[in-house]
């Protein structure tokens, strides 16, 4: 049944704001389709009370997969940071690690990437700016190794949190992802429960691409949230939204810059806003 | 797995069978398929309502009773219309008249600059050319030291210079970049290749630098480095890029994953630039120059 209260043109506008966003052709007409539907029922004429709609609709989608998550009873917690080239890992590893340090929880680096150039240096400078120490092996190492010894180091020390910063990889290399799968096997034989957390970190200016990188890395490393990069750019980062509505993996945090301090607890709310500005 | 543009198209013009013309009709669903494979290819919404227009228009009343069936003529149209708008040909490389010519990398943060830096020092040096590589990334963690480990895993010339106590910023930039290109000449090295910090379009200050480094250098080639799983805001960072610089060309990198690099014919269309290679791969010599219909029938999904 027809009725006259809902304005297609309003709708079409608030789609092309939806996929310039990326949140990709697919989830957008779903919410476009469902906003269409609650707009009809609820009698909703004005252009504005639409919008304001339309936020609710996606907070809920990102709010609805959020999930509670406790510290492991017996530490260390391993947290695995994981994710295709270039994204911000090694970066969001350290300011992660001045993250923890502050909220008093002892913490350690693992330079897991020893295959990139210059990576472990990369993170050493890390280590040195939030004071937390990092185990490394040499460049052409076994990640693995790294991994153990930075677990092993853990439990001597009675360290909180351990962060493992490992080399980006297309999702599509089969070789590549069975070794995060190995390391996660390693991780679990070493430290009951882990990994506890394993965080893909997404680049905001990512297309439809990261859909499949979400997948694929949950697929192999058991992904359990995303940390959403360079937000402080112009790109909007709505790939998340259709990664929240058709993989159900919550956000955790944002990279809002290159600098320590530059990294924000996730808040739907705020991330909604920035879509429409 | 997906269903190709061919076979959805088919789908589409299923009730059309060698005779008339294409319709308004049966186009419309036929572009419908289009558009939702140029979008899942991540090209920019405005450039794909531009591409429906024109696809439509060439597509109406072409006559249907030919050897082509309206599928393999509406493809072809579309495949006609993005190797246009990508350009035909893959580009030349420019150097300048008086030696060393200057290769000025930019981009977005971790876009594959330092990398492809490498891999360009490769592909000329197996072109017969001498480049040495410098990088004035006095920012990121260790970027000098990777683009030291590049050069050296290749056998390059590299300026390292003297970055000592100076504080990092434009100053320390100009002087690295100033002292590498007369290095270069008296090293006997054709080519300078200079490594940037990753930067976004609207910092300012940042900006600001690069437009510093292209006047002190007079580089013959400014190329935008850009992540082939780049999505729809590939168009504002290129145009930040290109009005600021003016770049002469595009490195898409990152095409060794399945990403349709889409993005391609959206920097095209809002900066003109060609795009000149392709990376595919991590290590130097995954590096390629670019062909048009490659990646078109990459976005088409064929
Ligand atoms: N503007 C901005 N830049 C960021 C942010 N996070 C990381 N970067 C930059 O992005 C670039 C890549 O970051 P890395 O931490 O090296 O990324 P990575 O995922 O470890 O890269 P690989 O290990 O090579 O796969 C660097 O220049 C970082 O400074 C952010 O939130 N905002
Ligand atoms: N798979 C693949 N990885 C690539 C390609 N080009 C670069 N990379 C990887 O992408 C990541 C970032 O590359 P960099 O060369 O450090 O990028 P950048 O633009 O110099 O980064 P910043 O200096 O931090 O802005 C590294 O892990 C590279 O190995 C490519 O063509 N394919
Ligand atoms: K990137
Ligand atoms: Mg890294
Ligand atoms: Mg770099």
């Amino acid at each position: 049944s027809f009725t006259r209260t809902v304005d297609e043109s309003d709708l079409e506008d608030l789609e092309a704001i939806l996929l310039t966003a990326d949140i990709g052709l697919s989830t957008t007409t779903e919410i476009i389709g469902r906003l269409r539907e609650r707009a009809k029922r609820e009698g909703i004429e004005s252009g504005s009370a639409l919008k304001n709609l339309l936020k609710q609709e996606i907070k809920s989608i990102l709010d609805d997969v959020q999930r509670v998550v406790r510290p492991p009873s017996t530490p260390p917690e391993v947290i695995l940071m994981v994710g295709v080239n270039g994204t911000g890992k090694t970066t969001t590893s350290g300011k992660l690690a001045a993250f923890f340090q502050s909220q008093n929880r002892s913490t350690l680096l693992c330079a897991a990437d020893t295959f990139r150039a210059a990576a472990i240096e990369q993170l050493e400078v890390w280590s040195q700016r939030s004071g937390v120490p990092v185990i490394k092996t040499r460049q052409g190492g076994d990640p693995s190794a790294a991994l153990f010894d930075a677990l092993d180091a853990a439990k001597k020390r009675e360290t909180q949190v351990v962060l493992v910063d490992t080399a980006g990889r297309l999702h599509t290399k089969a070789g590549l992802m069975a070794e995060l799968d190995k390391m996660r096997r390693i991780a679990q034989k070493f430290v009951a429960g882990a990994p506890h957390q394993v965080f893909l970190v997404i680049d905001a200016t990512t297309g439809q691409n990261g859909l499949q990188q979400a997948r694929l890395f949950t697929e192999s490393a058991g992904v359990t949230g995303i940390v959403l990069t360079k937000l402080d750019g112009t790109a909007k980062g709505g790939i998340v939204v259709a990664i929240a509505h058709e993989l159900k993996l919550p956000v955790v945090f944002c990279g809002i810059g290159e600098k320590m301090d530059d990294l924000l607890q996730f808040d739907s709310a705020a991330f909604v806003e920035g879509l429409f500005n | 797995m997906f269903e190709n543009l061919q076979e959805k198209l088919q789908r589409a013009f299923k009730n059309l069978r060698g005779q008339g013309t294409v319709s308004e009709e049966n186009i419309s669903e036929a572009l419908r398929e289009i558009r939702l494979a140029l979008l899942e290819s991540d090209v920019n919404l405005n450039v794909t309502k531009d591409l429906i227009e024109h696809i439509r228009e060439k597509a109406l009343g072409q006559q249907v009773a030919t050897a082509l069936s309206p599928t393999e003529q509406v493809i072809k149209i579309i495949h006609g219309e993005l190797v246009e708008l990508l350009g035909r040909d893959t580009a030349r490389f420019k150097f300048a008249s008086q030696p060393p010519s200057v290769i000025l990398m930019a981009g977005l943060q971790g876009s594959g600059k330092t990398t492809t830096t490498g891999k360009l020092a490769q592909w000329l040096k197996k072109g017969g050319h001498r480049p040495m590589l410098v990088s004035v990334d006095v920012y990121r963690p260790a970027a000098r030291e990777q683009l030291a480990v590049v050069a050296k895993s290749i056998g390059t010339q590299l300026y390292t210079g003297n970055v000592g106590a100076d504080e990092a910023g434009t100053p320390l930039v100009l002087r690295l970049a100033k002292e590498a290109k007369r290095d270069a000449a008296n090293f006997g090295c054709d080519i300078l290749l200079v490594d940037t910090a990753g930067r976004l379009g609207i910092d300012e200050e940042l900006m600001g630098e690069m437009s510093e480094l292209k006047k002190l250098l007079n580089p013959s080639e400014i190329l935008f480095v850009a992540d082939a799983m780049t999505g729809q805001d590939a168009v504002n960072s290129a145009k930040a890029f290109h009005d600021r610089l003016g770049i002469t060309g595009v490195v898409l990198t990152k095409m060794d994953g399945d990403a349709r690099g889409g993005a391609a014919l959206s920097i095209r269309q809002v900066t003109g630039a060609p795009v000149k290679f392709i990376g595919t791969g991590e290590k130097p010599d995954a590096f390629e120059p670019f062909h048009p219909d490659r990646i078109v029938s990459r976005i088409m999904g064929m």
